[in-house]
């Protein structure tokens, strides 16, 4: 009696992503009337995105647009209470497992870096591959230098992150992110808490990233960087998204007064 | 441009000088420093007296104190009943046995460069009590049994301290997590735990357990004091451990929660790989003066009928073949207590240089 069930069930979860893999190329990311409240106050309302393997998104808008918000929905950092959230083909539910593959899939990158303090850059590197993939410590190592070398700075792997610089800092964070090999990036600012001269070498490292393949989605108001490799510019304000354009037809011909009024705003200085 | 050779300006002054601007810059600092001069002087030379140059150091009993400083004869003819308390003699060499594995696996903790140590530090805290459970009780391998009421003096004192220190940690690292856990029912039975525990005094826990507990107990069922005391002590003991570990999981910045589940850890290996490494890190003064406190606390157990170091040392200068001794006794006590704190607290700021990363985020 057992095996006929399991059968039916592996075969009916096995439909759906076959259909996604035979159509066009693959959503990897999908957003659903999602909307999200804290406590009463209603910071997300009704978004719908989809994302495709290898598509470069930045999210843009004034602060408090919920933005931030947003992308820390997509690897469950912030609850939604409404909506469907689906990260390669895993809906993100209150289970805890599911939230977990998610998580191992999806790379992030905070304002403020967030590197573990006690650890050095290569254990801050190697921390989840070794105890999340079980991935041999050595091989661990071995990627984590690769990372750190496309981050270029190998040779800062064995101070601790106190040591570094913002911009470095930053680097570190990026790479420790792909050491888990993700499919998906996620960055929340970026480089809002780095000085203007450790800029330029962050958002180099993301262009190179970029160019790899990786799916990106990044809250960011770094205007040229979206510019350059965005494939899509999405605009929220208010918790809601007002325009979704290609980066050329946002910057030149935005359809929406408030996305006007912002982009007034931002390049004016 | 050329590195710079400018040196700061140096400050250095003549015993003399130094004097003049320190001790009688002014006429009432003067004033101050005579004073205090005078009461060194007269204070400092009769308590060298009596604890050196006028104590008397041999003979056999009480009429061999003749000289007018401290007898110091008292505490080394029964220097036996302070660390061993009634364990009998014959079976002294396995207390003896875990004085020295103790000294072996801490010693080396205050030499930097002792190979090894750290594998020593981690014997002394599980190879250690296990040996200590079957060797100081006997009954197993041939060992004579020697039951837990024979037990006593400074033996009792650091069995109490070093069981009540090594188990309410781990328990206070578990409440701490409990209190903070999301989970309605965990939370709640750690608040619940934690505050019963905490808000009743250890006396009255240490009665409960002897007196109240076995009229609970089922027929048959019997802890000895000595368990039950123990048992009291720890709970007691995790309850205010787990408030200190709270305050260090509290002072992490949630970015480092977030970094953490963003990377897939998980519950159990966010707090065991990243939270709890600094959060720890972050309280040892505080983990530290809980032992402290705990280590003095032990000798509460006197009110139950065990004969700790105190007990021992306060039950002998009531002897009648010993007079006028209860000075000497208790600064005894006192030095036992001293050096075991100080030696704790000069470890935990040993691990404090060790661990400091420094350079915060």
């Amino acid at each position: 009696m057992g095996n006929p069930m399991t059968e039916q069930t592996q075969t009916s979860n096995a439909t759906p992503s076959e259909q996604d893999n035979t159509g066009k190329k693959s959503d990897i990311i999908r957003v659903e009337g999602m909307h999200k409240w804290y406590g009463d106050f209603h910071v997300l309302k009704d978004l719908n995105l989809t994302v495709a393997q290898g598509e470069r998104i930045v999210i843009c808008g004034p602060s408090g647009s919920g933005k931030s918000t947003f992308i820390r929905c997509i690897n469950r950092l912030e609850e939604h209470q409404q909506g469907k959230i689906i990260v390669d083909d895993v809906e993100l539910t209150d289970d805890v497992r599911q939230i977990d593959t998610v998580r191992r899939e999806v790379g992030m990158v905070f304002q403020h870096f967030n590197l573990f303090p006690h650890l050095t850059v290569l254990e801050n590197c190697c921390l989840s591959p070794i105890w999340v993939r079980k991935i041999p410590r050595k091989e661990a190592e071995a990627t984590a230098m690769e990372y750190l070398e496309r981050v270029k700075i190998p040779d800062q792997a064995l101070k601790y992150p106190g040591q570094l610089s913002g911009g470095q800092q930053q680097r570190v964070a990026i790479a420790r992110a792909l050491c888990m090999k993700p499919k998906i990036m996620l960055f929340d600012e970026p480089t809002s808490a780095l000085d203007p001269e450790m800029i330029k070498e962050v958002l180099d490292v993301m262009i190179e990233l970029a160019g790899s393949g990786m799916t990106m989605l990044c809250v960011t108001h770094e205007m040229g960087f979206a510019k350059t490799v965005a494939d899509r510019v999405i605009f929220m304000d208010g918790g809601e998204i007002v325009e979704e354009a290609p980066p050329h037809e946002f910057f030149t011909n935005p359809r929406e007064a408030r996305t006007q009024k912002f982009l007034q705003q931002i390049l004016a200085h | 441009m050329a590195e710079s050779t400018m040196k700061p300006p140096k400050k250095a002054l003549s015993p003399v000088k130094w004097m003049r601007e320190h001790l009688f810059s002014t006429w009432y600092n003067a004033l101050l420093t005579l004073a205090v001069g005078y009461l060194l002087v007269t204070s400092v030379g009769p308590l060298l007296n009596w604890l050196l140059f006028e104590a008397n150091f041999q003979g056999q009993d009480a009429s061999d104190c003749t000289g007018a400083g401290a007898c110091w004869l008292f505490i080394s003819q029964r220097l036996n009943f302070f660390i061993y308390g009634f364990y009998p003699d014959e079976l002294q060499w396995r207390v003896d046995a875990m004085f020295l594995l103790l000294a072996i696996a801490f010693v080396p903790q205050f030499i930097e460069r002792f190979p090894g140590r750290k594998w020593l530090g981690i014997f002394g805290m599980t190879g250690l009590p296990i040996i200590g459970y079957f060797l100081i009780p006997g009954g197993t391998f041939g060992l004579e049994v020697v039951e837990s009421t024979k037990w006593g003096g400074l033996m009792l004192t650091l069995i109490l301290a070093y069981i009540g220190i090594l188990a309410s940690l781990p328990i206070g690292i578990l409440l701490a997590l409990g209190r903070r856990s999301e989970m309605p029912i965990i939370r709640g039975l750690s608040v619940v735990f934690i505050e019963v525990w905490r808000a009743v005094p250890l006396i009255t826990v240490l009665f409960m357990a002897s007196v109240m507990l076995p009229l609970f107990l089922p027929e048959g069922v019997n802890f000895e004091k000595l368990a039950r005391a123990l048992i009291g002590i720890t709970l007691w003991q995790s309850a205010y451990m787990a408030e200190v570990i709270r305050g260090g999981l509290q002072a992490i910045p949630r970015g480092q929660y977030e970094a953490a589940d963003a990377l897939g850890l998980g519950y159990w290996r966010k707090m065991g790989l990243v939270i709890l490494p600094q959060a720890l890190k972050m309280v040892i003064p505080g983990i530290v003066n809980t032992f402290i406190s705990l280590f003095k606390d032990t000798t509460l157990v006197l009110i139950i009928g065990l004969f700790d170091v105190l007990g021992t040392v306060q039950s002998t200068v009531t002897d009648p073949a010993w007079q006028n001794v209860a000075i000497e006794g208790y600064v005894f006590v006192a030095f036992c207590f001293w050096v075991f704190c100080f030696g704790i607290s000069r470890y935990s700021q040993n691990l404090e240089r060790k661990l400091d990363t420094g350079h915060k985020t």
